[in-house]
């Protein structure tokens, strides 16, 4: 049992409640261990408990359980994403109001697994450094009523630091920002995050781009990223 | 008596959760398997339409034979040792005449991992799919392992050892021709008996199943059921023995496949043009006229995962 671990390490000993306003899907099975996709969906929650500070992704067994945090800020608090799984686990959005509380949503994933401890395609076949950091951006409209849709894909190993002789080597933080350079929302990854992220945010109807990528992994590598609209 | 109860939660405990489901299951070691003729000096061996589980052995392929009196050639060896033991046996009890030749139509397990109970026979492969055998063989075990438990007892991969190349070749007076395709793998063996006017179509063609796309080119292989709908068009082709699903007449299957792998296109690069997530994809509804079919969400699932990024990056480059 993960579960008493994962409460007190990522929410102290603050109170939390299971609900269904925080929606987490999964594949009922993992049929690639190396890209398993996650949808989480907090509006619900938001429109109940007020707005989202942040949230925070976890698989209980996986040898690596943070995957990553979330802060919505001015964006919705929708966000899909690919990551790396060990073995069949829960995965859960721990997500905390602005009042302070936590709000637990969860699913369960089936898995063979072995994802985290095999190295990816471009680390594979060295191909990763020629392709370091560069992003490929593309917004849609309205496939949540109302939503701008921002897909973006990021060029990275996403090194585990599992797989032997190959250090941790993954993009730690992402923040986009609006046309007055104002941050919209942040994202800090860890190393389960699946191999040339590809992530999916609904930034709703209000803000206006051009938007502004900024970012950067663990080696200090920088991202900085203007993207079309 | 609290004897008597506690003996029977243990071997439930063991047995419930594997056969319960399903009332046919087959006791673990036998296969039952029953060479059916077809077409004069030609069986077929009828695995279920359904997708790999112990309660069918993780039997789902046809495998096939046909016997004249100048000698038998074997046509793909089954997912385990004991399936290819047993199929040995089966066919030993149909035709005493000696085994050419064993061939193996593509790379994938149920294909050949049966090849064990062949080794004093040849075994044939196209050079890729040997390749890929030998590659893959070893990651095929352990998935097989997980899913079929006690059915792979002793199995190893073991990949056809001789190279096969297509050509025409008579048979105690079949005409018989090997062909290499492709589109569902790389290397996609098909063997057309030009005197029965039966083809074995291997993994190109799947009737009232979902075909399994894990190294599939849709358009390529689009471009191979269209030769074979020609071959049944200008009557080459009579009777179709596909590696899932059963054995039919014409283009059932044939036509079958192509709906499914064209309609598949047509989801994936809709959904990626509209910005849909592989996670919404996965979720999206199947028509209905694919609904009778054997493993549909399984394979859906599968497929979708494993071809859905490449449409997905494809439409960032627009």
């Amino acid at each position: 049992m993960q579960w008493p671990t994962i409460q007190s390490r990522f929410m102290g000993k603050a109170p939390s409640t299971v609900t269904s306003d925080v929606i987490v899907k999964g594949p009922e099975f993992a049929e690639d261990a190396m890209n398993v996709p996650i949808l989480i969906d907090a509006r619900a929650l938001a429109r109940r408990a007020g707005p989202i500070e942040r949230i925070v992704v976890v698989a209980d067994r996986n040898p690596i359980q943070h995957i990553l945090d979330f802060e919505p800020m001015r964006s919705w608090p929708v966000l899909a994403f690919r990551f790396r799984m060990e073995q069949s686990s829960p995965v859960r959005a721990l997500v905390r109001t602005q009042d302070g509380r936590w709000h637990v949503g969860q699913t369960w994933v089936n898995a063979a697994g072995g994802g985290c401890t095999v190295p990816g395609a471009s680390r594979a076949d060295g191909s990763w450094s020629r392709t370091l950091n560069q992003v490929q951006a593309r917004v849609f409209k309205n496939l949540l009523e109302g939503g701008t849709r921002l897909r973006l894909r990021i060029m990275h190993p996403m090194d585990t630091g599992l797989v032997g002789g190959i250090p941790a080597f993954y993009i730690e933080q992402l923040e986009l920002r609006d046309s007055l350079e104002q941050p919209v929302w942040r994202l800090h990854l860890h190393e389960p995050v699946s191999e040339n992220p590809l992530l999916t945010l609904e930034l709703g109807e209000q803000l206006q781009g051009p938007w502004h990528l900024l970012g950067r992994d663990n080696n200090g590598n920088r991202i900085d990223e203007r993207l079309p609209t | 008596m609290m004897h008597a109860l506690s003996k029977m939660l243990w071997s439930c405990g063991l047995w419930c959760g594997v056969g319960a489901a399903l009332a046919a299951d087959l006791p673990v070691g036998d296969y039952q398997l029953r060479p059916r003729s077809i077409a004069p000096q030609t069986w077929v061996i009828e695995g279920a339409v359904a997708d790999f589980h112990r309660s069918n052995g993780c039997n789902i392929i046809n495998t096939a034979f046909i016997a004249t009196d100048e000698g038998v050639w074997v046509i793909n060896t089954g997912p385990s040792q004991l399936y290819g033991q047993q199929q040995r046996a089966a066919i030993e009890r149909v035709s005493p005449r000696a085994v050419l030749g064993v061939a193996n139509l593509n790379l994938h397990p149920d294909y050949f991992f049966g090849n064990q109970a062949w080794g004093d026979r040849p075994v044939y492969a196209l050079g890729g799919t040997q390749a890929g055998m030998l590659a893959e063989g070893k990651a095929y075990a352990d998935n097989m392992y997980r899913l079929c438990g006690d059915w792979m007892k002793g199995t190893e991969s073991t990949p056809a050892r001789q190279t096969l190349v297509p050509s025409r070749f008579v048979l105690g007076g079949h005409q018989l021709e090997w062909i290499r395709l492709q589109g569902h793998t790389a290397d996609d063996l098909v063997l057309l008996d030009r005197t029965t006017r039966v083809l074995f179509a291997g993994g190109l063609v799947f009737a009232d199943r979902v075909p399994t796309l894990p190294h599939a080119r849709l358009t390529e292989w689009m471009a191979s059921l269209r030769t074979l709908q020609q071959w049944v068009d200008e009557g080459l082709v009579q009777t179709v023995v596909p590696s899932h699903g059963p054995v039919h007449q014409g283009r059932y299957g044939v036509d079958q496949t192509m709906d499914w792998l064209s309609w598949l296109h047509e989801r994936l690069s809709t959904s990626a043009s509209q910005g849909l997530d592989l996670s919404e994809v996965l979720r999206l509804p199947i028509p209905s006229r694919f609904s009778g079919w054997a493993a549909l969400n399984a394979e859906y699932a599968r497929s979708v995962t494993y071809l859905y990024p490449r449409y997905e990056t494809a439409q960032f480059s627009r």
